[in-house]
């Protein structure tokens, strides 16, 4: 019998759960406002920017939800990056995600109370969630208030510039969870890290 | 005195007929000041009087305008009462769609033509005989109202486009005016015929890409697109779904 160790607070999942249906309603109304996707033939354009509008708000939220939660609990310490090993302990755990788990080898860097995430993982939370979605965020509101945006940057209207960012950075979440979703599927059973993200225990 | 009847000297000769005496076409007596006031009435050449059927404003397509003119909402409710003048001030006239770079200065310019009636009371109320709609809320619907006003022009909606004209001069009534967002803010954006048309005509004349929006003004969601970042953003989706596809790949042969 494995060992189970309450991982996710109830704060967490529900931070998890808003961001989770926030950030995929996001994805699909931003694609189809995209002129590459015509969706928005279909279910009419101005109730995908409502949607897109309303999920961002649902997001922002959500996002001061889980700001704040690592600020007052200890959740925080989980996102502390080591010196010791900066590239190394990240390399050393994509190496086992590409040839040591199919070789027999041990996970280098097992799951505990003390270690939540496993250095690679740090590192890409460390970036959506302290780069990418702050950017996503700010651009947004932004877009959702294009008057307070400057009318040109050199030769480009400020608009522009923001809107390309806004989407850029929102692709690269979408790539984000796409490699999410996969890699959740890596855990005792493909199916176990959802359940646990769903009733907080996670199994070890 | 009344202030409707001095010109404004200034612009008049920043104007198309800047370098016309005033008796070229009004009647010598407007050489005596203050004139006198049953000149108002003298009977005065219309725009295709001097500019129809002449080869050197055969550019300008005055008779194509003319034929537009007559299927619009302006003609079929007021006839030969509404003139060009209405929105094309002779006096003062500047050609901005066709000369100026800046999209907003040529936005700027249209729409003070409709609203230098359409938001004035007094001057509607002459020639309609009815009291004029209230545009802010007749266009509450619009989101951004403020930014649609600024960055695109009336008759963007208003007008039926046609690819042969600068400008469309057939205004439709109200209830034909547009109202699909997507008309606009998709790949195929109706402006990139008409408020970019210019640009676009210049554009086609030095060999470059055909029928775009330029981005140094304005940002339309939906008609923007940088080839490139497209590029290289389906180049990574399909790296991202190559790499786990191969990895689960591995995951089932190993049963992991």
């Amino acid at each position: 019998m494995s060992e189970k160790v309450y991982f996710y607070p109830a704060w967490l999942r529900i931070w998890h759960g808003f961001n989770a249906l926030g950030i995929i309603t996001l994805i699909i109304t931003g694609l189809s406002m995209q002129s590459s996707v015509e969706a928005s033939q279909v279910i009419g354009f101005n109730l995908i920017v409502s949607l897109h509008n309303i999920a961002g708000i649902v997001v922002i939220l959500s996002y001061l939800l889980y700001f704040t939660g690592n600020i007052v609990t200890p959740n925080g310490k989980f996102y502390r990056l080591k010196r010791q090993g900066f590239f190394k302990r990240p390399v050393r755990q994509a190496m086992y995600y590409a040839w040591g788990m199919f070789h027999g080898q041990k996970s280098p860097y097992p799951l505990s109370e003390r270690r939540k995430f496993n250095p690679l993982q740090k590192y890409f939370y460390i970036l959506v969630m302290y780069f990418s979605v702050p950017v996503v965020i700010v651009t947004g509101l932004g877009l959702l208030f294009p008057e307070v945006i400057i009318d040109k940057i050199y030769m480009f209207s400020g608009v522009l510039v923001t809107a390309v960012l806004h989407s850029a950075m929102g692709f690269l979440i979408s790539i984000f969870l796409i490699i999410h979703l996969y890699v959740a599927s890596i855990g005792k059973s493909p199916l176990q890290n959802f359940k646990s993200i769903v009733t907080g225990w996670h199994h070890i | 005195m009344n202030p409707y009847y001095i010109l404004d000297t200034v612009a008049l000769v920043k104007g198309v007929h800047k370098q016309f005496d005033c008796t070229d076409c009004h009647s010598s007596e407007y050489a005596t000041y203050p004139h006198q006031a049953n000149l108002k009435l003298e009977p005065l050449n219309t725009c295709l009087d001097c500019h129809g059927g002449d080869a050197s404003f055969a550019k300008y397509q005055f008779e194509r305008i003319d034929e537009e003119f007559k299927k619009s909402v302006h003609y079929k409710v007021y006839g030969e009462n509404f003139t060009c003048s209405k929105c094309h001030s002779q006096h003062t006239y500047v050609a901005t769609a066709r000369n100026s770079s800046n999209v907003l200065e040529i936005v700027d310019y249209s729409n003070k033509m409709c609203l230098s009636c359409h938001n004035d009371m007094k001057k509607y109320e002459l020639v309609a005989g009815h009291e004029n709609p209230k545009l802010v809320q007749i266009h509450s619907w619009l989101p951004n109202q403020q930014l649609h006003f600024q960055h695109v022009r009336c008759i963007e909606c208003h007008t039926e486009v046609a690819d042969s004209l600068m400008v469309s001069h057939n205004i439709l009534s109200k209830d034909k005016a547009l109202r699909k967002c997507v008309e606009c803010h998709s790949a195929n954006s109706k402006l990139k015929a008409s408020l970019y048309k210019y640009q676009n005509l210049q554009k086609r004349g030095e060999g470059t890409e055909l029928a775009t929006v330029p981005m140094g003004e304005s940002y339309i969601i939906g008609s923007h697109q940088i080839p490139v970042l497209k590029t290289i953003s389906v180049i990574i989706f399909l790296l991202t779904l190559t790499g786990i596809v191969i990895h689960s790949i591995f995951r089932i042969i190993k049963k992991k």
